[in-house]
């Protein structure tokens, strides 16, 4: 590495930590507070799953059993520190959050690590149900359907931290969030941080150079069940609460979800995804019912046309920018962002309509009309506006393909 | 012994039902490699679809007509999304299937609301057929065992005894040839991505009527069913098979037989207490744990399956 670009490179984590610090001036409100702790959870949770899913290609459908049983066991922890008062800080608790995670990576990717690709997937979704069942099961461990509670303003303080008021949370999770990021950058740097790329791209060659992809494999899997028990960890403390819900599909498809829609191929994919789906979720479902319906829309468009993510989106446009195409590239970026937001925005019309047949309700309302979903006309212009858009990306995708917008009009392409 | 007998029966009848589905997820992911996540989810949209047309049809035409609809959706999901990702690799299939699984949900609950839907077998199958030790046995249910036979002897003389069956097996292990003799490879794949979701809609049209239609049946079966293909052995319809009646006969049993772990334990010497957590669960809330214990024990013991060819 160059001096300017570890320079750079220093330059963006300061800039990183100078956010976190201003950010809560900022956005002051408790709801604003409450929205990024949640989101700052989330990230550490995502980036964890990407280890897996972008650095290692392992796609894992029940990853939330780490993030349960690390919060889990930040919460007996908690409980232990406030009965018996022991002397350690809760501000410490996210460790033992990472050593629980890790010990469940070890235990269960000691077999399922064996397998990649789709017999892998298959496992973890597997465990994942297990995991969950046996939760509800165990009530004195997992506390049954109501879950463990703790009070995480107990046992000594750390920089002067109670953690009592949300503020305090804040900076407690911002810290933590902080550090794990920054780990598992460095982790990427690290020769296995490359090996587990190598076995994601080719097993076979990082077989024959002399490694072993099952060991790498393993080595990857108990690092990302750490982080991902941090992430719990991190919740715990939260929330205060846990119960055995958290360790089920619902948080596994979530973080899936998240560092899938973020950007699984760039470090900073898993980020953005957690901001914008916790945004989602926290806002989003005080306008519409079916918030999720839209996020399901969102990821399987994503998965047809944009497999690289929101991140990879961002590091094109960046690498646009260095290279001086930008405004070569621009109009149709433009165009096809146009003809989305279009077709997006005819979906949003039918969703909503639909959504008003079975509940009913004041009609759906935008651009100061309203739209009755009784009347037909309506529904032939949702369809209509849907089609002009996905008219519209067609023309943008045949811009780039065949040079000129004129022969991206062209109903036939003209051969040379 | 009327345990055994009513336990046996339910547990094939169960098995015969994860049947209904594994088959077809096997047929596909044999050919196409793919494990289809949705699959559970065309078994859901079946029972729906079942419940909505037969409120105009009635029951008959709605059993027919519902596969046939469902065939027709999965059909355009293999050719406008699935044909598309596949290029991506299996991991983003994967991600595909997982991501219409998440919409077919949405899009049930958007439709038909959160609340089960009160879809119920026809009333000349809701007597009993015969009587046993005094208990009942309904006639449904002997008429979901026929119609699950039916499908399979179908299904193997359709695969066995047919041009297209041959061409579809030929496909299974040898694509590029198949393509090469003049056939449309593309469109065996579609064909059969749509026979498979056809008969999971099938099953959703029977384990609707007879379980409960509501959105969240995808959830609960298809994790079984995906324990299933593993152990009997990715791609071996024989493999599905046979675990699909021995997981519903494991699951059947368990619920029927009243001990708990503690009893269990202290047959084999081991002394738990009563009161403790382990020794308070009863086998009956094991039961829906068994088929992930299985599945578990066989990647560890068996990673090939039961009657599997392969590893992966």
């Amino acid at each position: 590495m160059s001096r300017t670009s570890t320079l750079r490179t220093l330059a963006v984590w300061v800039a990183f930590a100078a956010v976190l610090l201003v950010l809560p001036m900022v956005f002051t409100s408790r709801t604003s507070l409450t929205v990024m702790n949640v989101m700052g959870i989330w990230m550490v949770f995502a980036l964890a799953y990407n280890m897996l899913l972008g650095q290692s290609g392992m796609l894992s459908f029940g990853h939330a059993v780490y993030f349960g049983l690390g919060g889990y066991a930040a919460i007996h922890l908690i409980v232990a520190i406030k009965a018996q008062r022991l002397g350690i800080p809760v501000f410490a608790v996210p460790l033992v959050g990472f050593m629980a995670g890790m010990a469940a990576g070890a235990l269960i990717g000691w077999f399922s690590c064996r397998r990649s690709g789709t017999p892998f997937a298959m496992i973890s979704l597997g465990i994942g149900e297990l995991v969950a069942a046996a939760g509800f099961m165990f009530v004195s461990v997992f506390g049954g359907e109501e879950g463990i509670s703790g009070d995480r303003s107990a046992g000594p303080r750390i920089f002067g931290l109670t953690l009592g008021p949300q503020i305090h949370v804040f900076y407690f999770i911002a810290f933590w969030m902080f550090v794990s990021t920054l780990a598992m950058w460095a982790f990427t740097k690290t020769p296995l941080g490359r090996l587990a790329n190598a076995v994601r791209d080719n097993p076979d060659r990082v077989a024959f150079i002399g490694y072993d992809p099952q060991r790498i494999r393993f080595l990857v899997f108990l690092i990302s069940g750490g982080f991902a028990g941090l992430a719990g960890a991190l919740s715990a403390v939260n929330f205060e609460i846990i119960n055995p819900e958290t360790l089920g599909a619902q948080g596994s498809g979530a973080v899936l979800l998240m560092t899938f829609i973020g950007g699984a191929g760039v470090f900073y994919g898993p980020i953005i995804g957690a901001a914008i789906i916790t945004f989602m979720q926290s806002m989003l479902s005080d306008f519409t019912k079916v918030w999720q319906l839209y996020l399901g829309l969102l990821f399987v468009v994503m998965v047809l046309f944009a497999p690289f993510g929101i991140g990879g989106m961002v590091a094109r446009i960046l690498g646009a920018v260095k290279r001086g195409e930008l405004a070569e590239k621009l109009p149709g970026w433009l165009l096809g962002t146009l003809g989305g937001l279009t077709a997006f925005f005819g979906a949003v019309m039918v969703i909503e309509m639909a959504y008003r047949i079975r509940e009913g309700g004041r009609p759906f309302r935008a651009f100061g009309r309203d739209f009755v979903h009784t009347s037909p006309l309506n529904w032939l212009l949702a369809g209509i506006i849907v089609a002009a858009g996905i008219a519209i990306v067609t023309i943008a995708v045949r811009w780039r393909q065949r040079g000129t917008l004129g022969a991206a009009l062209r109903f036939r392409e003209v051969a040379p | 012994m009327e345990t055994i007998v009513f336990s046996t029966l339910n547990g094939v009848l169960y098995g015969l039902l994860l049947f209904m589905l594994s088959s077809g997820l096997t047929l596909i992911f044999s050919m196409m490699g793919v494990l289809n996540f949705a699959h559970a989810s065309f078994y859901m949209l079946g029972a729906y679809f079942a419940y909505a047309i037969g409120a105009t049809t009635g029951f008959w035409a709605a059993m027919l007509l519902a596969p046939i609809l469902v065939a027709g959706v999965g059909a355009l999901v293999e050719r406008y999304g699935l044909r598309n990702v596949h290029r991506h690799g299996h991991v983003a299939e994967l991600l595909f299937t997982f991501g219409i699984a998440f919409l077919i949900e949405e899009i049930v609950k958007l439709i038909w609301g959160r609340n089960p839907v009160p879809y119920s077998p026809p009333a000349v199958l809701q007597q009993p057929l015969f009587t046993l030790w005094g208990t009942q046995y309904p006639s449904f249910r002997v008429f979901m065992m026929i119609v699950a036979v039916l499908m399979f002897i179908t299904l193997w003389l359709m695969l066995k005894k047919t041009r297209i069956g041959l061409i579809v097996q030929a496909a299974l292990t040898h694509p590029h040839m198949v393509g090469h003799l003049g056939h449309n490879v593309p469109l065996v794949f579609m064909g059969v991505f749509a026979v498979g979701c056809g008969m999971a809609a099938l099953a959703g049209v029977i384990g609707g009527a007879l379980l409960v239609t509501d959105p969240a049946m995808a959830l609960t079966l298809g994790p079984i069913v995906f324990v299933v293909v593993v152990v009997g052995g990715m791609g071996s319809l024989g493999g599905a098979f046979v675990a699909s009646i021995l997981i519903g006969l494991i699951q059947t049993f368990a619920v029927a037989v009243d001990a708990s772990l503690s009893d269990l334990l202290a047959r084999f010497g081991v002394m738990v207490s009563n009161r403790s957590d382990l020794g308070r669960i009863t086998l009956a809330q094991v039961a829906p744990m068994l088929p992930f214990l299985l599945l578990v024990l066989v990647l560890i013991f068996r990673p090939r399956g039961l009657m599997g060819a392969r590893e992966s």
